[in-house]
């Protein structure tokens, strides 16, 4: 029963206590540079969830066969190796999407997130703790990236995935869209989110 | 002319930091004080120059003639790992009193997104050439580093602000570079 009890802590954490965005702070690259709109937002999270839980399934795998001297390396090229499964991917089937994230998606390799959760969890636990802690820790990127995302669309150009609930010339805050918008959308959610945390703990 | 337009772009309208996001971590993470964010951009002008020349040159070389151009993350991210240990081994040796100043952020630079993602931005320049790309980088790194200590002057002063307690922390830093982000933006269109 204890087994079950943790396995679900181990699956939560990383969506409220253990946010990677709004509390741990990984990956912050990517989640300022492709939120200016819902969807760009949850491409991003959804492919950076599937390399995370992926290279958490082998790194957990591997982990009695790969020497702790060159872990880093060895580390790297699975994650790089999922990166390049991703990028071809959407190239071939969503291209509009590959056109929006661009170098971005090379760049999920350099995510902290994820090289964080291969080196301090998968690398010691076993298989089912490792995809549990890779999809929590996932989720909880995409509902970081998403709600950023959505906030940034509602703000900057008055639509919620690309559904416009403005009139065409209606002014919006254009700023929200633009770089400096990613920041303070950013700084406010976060400020919300301890807020939200703190009242429920 | 394309050489100062390169500087201008790089340094002030897509500055790698405030404009297009890279290297976020080390902005947010080695801001708090200013001789700490010296030394920092410090190290990634070297690494990031090194990085680029090899890369730019592994690429056109290597990469493309035999055809394996999709490989490049992989590649990429290696060679800039081996790179940063091995510039870390060299410098121990040849220059202690450099190692010292830099050597505590050359370890943070594998995982510093603004290297590759210099690295890639460099094969795309148009008309590129070795020199154009290297230029780029040593120019991006200006960019890099007049935002991480233009940022870290203003988080020391920040310690003696009176700020609400919900704003304390990240969200305070968040604003502040949003607000720096705000100016750079007086920049577009500038060339």
């Amino acid at each position: 029963m204890a087994e079950t009890i943790n396995q679900k802590q181990n699956f939560l954490k990383g969506i409220v206590k253990e946010n990677p965005v709004f509390v741990m702070l990984l990956g912050m690259c990517p989640t300022l540079g492709v939120t200016s709109s819902a969807f760009n937002g949850l491409g991003m999270g959804v492919a950076t969830l599937f390399v995370l839980l992926m290279s958490n399934i082998v790194v957990s795998l591997f982990k009695s066969h790969i020497p702790s001297k060159v872990r880093i390396p060895a580390f790297i090229i699975i994650i790089a190796s999922f990166v390049t499964i991703v990028e071809m991917v959407l190239e071939a089937f969503i291209p509009f999407l590959y056109e929006q994230l661009g170098i971005f998606i090379p760049l999920i390799v350099v995510n902290c997130l994820i090289l964080g959760r291969a080196e301090a969890f998968a690398s010691k636990n076993n298989l089912m703790s490792s995809i549990l802690d890779g999809l929590g820790m996932g989720i909880g990127f995409v509902i970081a990236l998403t709600a950023l995302g959505v906030t940034r669309e509602i703000l900057g150009s008055g639509s919620i995935f690309d559904f416009k609930f403005v009139s065409e010339d209606a002014n919006t805050f254009i700023l929200f869209i633009l770089p400096p918008g990613a920041f303070i959308a950013l700084a406010y959610l976060s400020v919300l989110f301890n807020k939200i945390s703190t009242k429920t703990t | 002319m394309d050489y100062i337009i390169i500087l201008i772009a790089a340094v002030f309208v897509n500055n790698i930091v405030l404009s297009q996001f890279l290297g976020i971590c080390p902005f947010l993470g080695v801001s708090n004080k200013v001789s700490t964010s010296v030394g920092m951009s410090g190290a990634v002008l070297f690494v990031m120059t090194i990085a680029t020349t090899v890369t730019y040159l592994l690429h056109q070389y290597v990469l493309i003639p035999v055809g394996l151009d999709y490989l490049r993350t992989i590649t990429f991210i290696l060679v800039i790992a081996a790179l940063v240990q091995m510039v870390e081994i060299i410098l121990k040796k040849v220059s202690p009193p450099l190692y010292q100043a830099l050597g505590v952020f050359l370890p943070l630079i594998t995982t510093n997104c603004a290297v590759l993602g210099v690295a890639i931005l460099a094969l795309g320049l148009e008309g590129g050439s070795l020199l154009k790309a290297v230029f780029f980088a040593i120019a991006n790194s200006i960019g890099f580093a007049l935002a991480l200590i233009l940022f870290a002057s203003i988080r020391e002063q920040l310690e003696l602000a009176d700020i609400p307690e919900g704003m304390k922390g990240v969200p305070i830093n968040l604003l502040v570079a949003g607000l720096l982000s705000l100016a750079f933006l007086g920049f577009t269109g500038l060339v």
